[in-house]
């Protein structure tokens, strides 16, 4: 099966974009990383002129390290879980664009993990020396828990969202979703407090306009809209319990 | 005293876990890493992290774990390490439990714990089918709360190019490239820790990721560190076959009772089963991909004709599939388009991971002072063939104990790295530039893709599970065909951003110095060891190969040459390995 395929490529981060079309043989079962590949063996455009292999993220290429993030066709989505025959054709490759660009569909998705260190997303332990088991946990706790333990930090929810700008500074669904990891675990749950005060700040869950755009753009179906409401009413409740303390 | 300065290479699961040690022991520490560390190919692994916490009533205990181990290796490694690994294991799983991971629980809220290959009990703690994911996350949160403290920095979207080693052969630092400005720089340490992963893609499709290449480890073997074992790769006996990698499904399908079989005579063959009775779907991975080679090629019984056998859930309730197992169930539906709780799996075969790896002492020291190794980028914990579930405790105990050792280093150094002379670092810059310079100027006519994809293809056919001297030998003269190409090379990118086929260049020319070194010694050992077989030499020959490989490469001839030395074998006496 012959595919068209038409990257927008961009140099660097200073230079204009330009669309480029390929011609690509796609095998039954090719993923759009499989096209990419494709190209880079023999970097030539569908009129015939010599180009650079595309510039991309990519590592585990099944869809649990995050990396290949894009817009093809339009929407967000996975490069890896993304198969050329399911498709409509041609087949448009855009990098993300709410993220600073890097090269072609390579783009900088380091705030993220910066957000995740404003909401303190971790688990406070002592230390790894031996100190005993860890806490006990129901086993309906841990399959609550668990979905959003399985966050890859993607980007998709913020390419979804419309609230995802420099204006807003809006930390975005998956760190709230980190939120609500932490918050309900035993021992994260100690902590809990310091975690919402972030989310009362500046870019915080207020800025949540509530478009449950990320429910849907999320490749791993984590119930992110029961994050924000569930940690929408702990923030309240904080800033509430907060007021009468003053 | 000033705190030591510790560079970790490397943000897997055995590089975090030598990140967080280094912290806690007052290092200052920088991780350098391809991709941001969350990224890691640890993230892959799936069905769980072996620990003997005997909470099943089997009546467990660390020196089994530490008997299945050696056993299932073939007694290939040393012992002295593997049974400290078996006895920190509980331990290792407690710190997981309390960092948060959320490992699947008993009905009274304790870890539960499932079967899995090469052990008759319950040890293997896990977090549904995403297990390394849940382990790289627990400590990548916490390196990420040290790098908000300033005690850790990153340098992400870095790659290793080298180390730097003064006049002693000592190591003194490291030079890496900015993989977006292209630029090179000098970083220089008390101690190095590379914690650089696995090797796939030497084998083209691999269920690796794709900076699984084996490229920093190359790369210090051409610098004169020891690779042991590489002759010893693991193929896992069910992945799904694919046109861009081969996706792991895990073990664990097996260990929550999943069956292997094919059509024989209109009935269900388990051959397994039938061959094994005792260990049946759950021998180790050696074994298990014989079988299933036997059974497709020899006995020609492949599923419609193809290379494929069934891996069977579907006499399983789809709910406990869904708790246990969710995660490789997704992959399968996402990339197959079959649901698996309805219809039998198609799986075959794939390279999965090396046994072999940077030699390092108890310690894990390379034989570079200064240089330490830990993960499966080094050779310690498996043996001939690792058993699963053992991989990522492995990479953890393993960074643990390269952490307070590289402390232990700086701390008895009597020059630290300050006091080495600038030189010694411009000289390895310009030695790393110069290759870039040259890379980038070739206009030849070989595209570094199409290279790779030939090496993959001559490395898949010759130098996985079954292995002949006079295809190895035509491996290895494929490979020096292809060394030589590779010398002739047009990026058709020449441009100094983000250039990734000049980084994809420099790990090709790598790859390719590893893949001789694990075809020559295979070449080299004339038995059949754990995942090593050679048909023409069946048995194993403890007179003759009871030891250990050691690879270093010679500079003139452009080749890998050959020491061996003794296996410890000082607790447990080796015996006919038969399941």
């Amino acid at each position: 099966m012959m595919v068209e395929v038409r990257v927008r490529r961009q140099q660097t981060p200073s230079s204009g974009p330009r669309w480029e079309t390929f011609r690509v043989e796609a095998t039954p079962g090719m993923n759009v990383i499989g096209a990419l590949l494709r190209i880079a063996e023999n970097p030539v455009t569908a009129g015939g002129k010599p180009t650079t292999p595309v510039s991309y993220d990519a590592n585990c290429l099944e869809e649990v390290c995050g990396s290949c993030a894009m817009r093809i066709n339009g929407r967000v989505a996975m490069a890896c879980s993304a198969l050329l025959e399911r498709l409509d054709q041609p087949v448009r490759l855009e990098p993300l664009s709410r993220f600073p660009m890097v090269r072609d569909l390579q783009v900088d998705r380091s705030r993220l993990f910066e957000d995740l260190k404003r909401v303190k997303a971790w688990i406070p332990i002592d230390g790894t020396y031996d100190l005993g088991p860890g806490p006990r946990l129901a086993q309906r706790e841990q399959e609550a828990a668990y979905p959003f333990a399985r966050c890859i930090s993607c980007g998709s929810c913020l390419e979804a969202c419309p609230q995802y700008n420099d204006k807003t500074g809006f930390v975005g669904a998956a760190v709230i979703g980190q939120v609500r990891l932490f918050n309900t675990h035993p021992t994260g749950r100690m902590h809990a407090h310091e975690r919402l005060e972030a989310l009362l700040g500046a870019g915080g869950i207020h800025e949540c306009g509530y478009a449950q755009n990320c429910l849907e753009a999320c490749p791993k179906d984590i119930p992110l809209t029961q994050a924000i409401s569930e940690v929408g009413g702990q923030v309240m409740r904080h800033s509430i319990l907060g007021f009468f303390k003053r | 005293m000033a705190a030591p300065k510790i560079i970790v290479v490397g943000g897997g699961l055995a590089g975090l876990m030598a990140t967080i040690k280094l912290a806690e022991l007052g290092a200052a520490v920088e991780v350098f890493s391809i991709v941001p560390v969350k990224r890691s190919h640890s993230v892959c692994a799936q069905g769980g992290i072996n620990a003997a916490k005997n909470l099943k009533g089997e009546g467990d205990s660390p020196w089994r774990h530490f008997d299945d181990t050696i056993f299932g290796g073939d007694f290939l490694a040393n012992q002295l390490p593997v049974r400290d690994m078996a006895e920190a294991a509980p331990g290792i799983i407690d710190m997981l439990d309390r960092m948060g991971v959320m490992f699947n629980r008993t009905s009274e809220g304790l870890l539960d714990f499932r079967r899995f290959g090469g052990t008759l009990h319950h040890r293997t703690a896990f977090s549904g089918a995403t297990t390394g994911q849940q382990l790289l996350y627990a400590l990548d949160e916490q390196v990420r709360r040290f790098e908000a403290e300033g005690r850790v920095r990153k340098f992400e979207h870095w790659e290793f190019l080298s180390a730097v080693l003064d006049g002693a052969r000592a190591c003194r630092g490291i030079c890496a490239m900015d993989l977006r400005s292209m630029e090179l720089e000098t970083f220089a340490a008390d101690a190095v820790i590379v914690a650089t992963g696995g090797i796939g893609a030497i084998f083209g499709k691999s269920t690796n990721s794709v900076t699984s290449t084996g490229s920093a480890q190359s790369s210090l073997y051409q610098q004169g560190a020891f690779y042991a074992n590489g002759e010893f790769v693991q193929v896992h006996p069910t992945a799904i076959p694919g046109e861009d990698k081969l996706r792991l499904m895990s073990e664990s399908a097996r260990g929550e009772g999943g069956r292997v079989w094919v059509p024989r005579d209109g009935q269900k063959w388990h051959f397994l089963e039938e061959w094994y009775p005792k260990y049946g779907n759950l021998v180790p991975r050696d074994i298990a991909t014989r079988a299933i080679h036997k059974v497709v090629f020899e006995l020609g019984l492949g599923v419609d004709g193809q290379p494929a056998v069934y891996l069977d859930l579907t006499h399983i309730d789809p709910k406990i599939l869904d708790r246990k197992l969710g995660g490789i169930l997704e992959i399968y539906e996402k990339f197959v388009g079959v649901d698996p709780r309805q219809q039998p799996m198609k799986v075959f075969p794939g390279m999965h991971y090396t046994m072999g790896g940077l030699w390092v002492d108890h310690k894990h020291r390379t034989n570079i002072a200064g240089l330490l190794a830990a993960g499966e980028c080094e050779y310690q914990y498996h043996g001939a063939n690792r058993l699963g579930a053992n991989a990522l405790l492995s990479c953890i105990y393993a960074g643990r104990v390269a952490g307070a050792a590289a402390v232990d280093h700086a701390r008895g150094l009597a020059n630290g790295a300050g006091a080495v002379p600038q030189r010694v670092f411009d000289q390895e810059k310009l030695r790393q530039q110069e290759l870039n310079d040259g890379l980038l100027a070739g206009r030849g006519g070989e595209n570094p893709f199409t290279i790779w994809k030939e090496m993959g293809r001559c490395m898949t056919e010759h130098a996985t599970v079954l292995r002949y001297n006079d295809k190895l030998r035509q491996c290895d003269e494929k490979l020096v065909e292809l060394l030589d190409r590779c010398r002739r090379l047009n990026l058709s990118d020449t441009s100094r951003w983000a250039n990734q086929t000049l980084a994809f260049a420099r790990e090709l020319a790598n790859m390719l110095q590893l893949a001789r070194v694990i075809v020559r010694g295979a070449l080299e050992r004339n038995e059949s060891r754990g995942g090593h077989y050679k048909p023409a030499f069946p048995d194993r020959d403890d007179a003759g190969w009871l030891k250990t490989t050691k690879a270093f490469f010679a500079p003139d001839a452009d080749e890998p040459r050959f020491v061996y030395e003794p296996v410890d074998t000082s607790l447990i006496p080796p015996r006919e390995r038969k399941y």
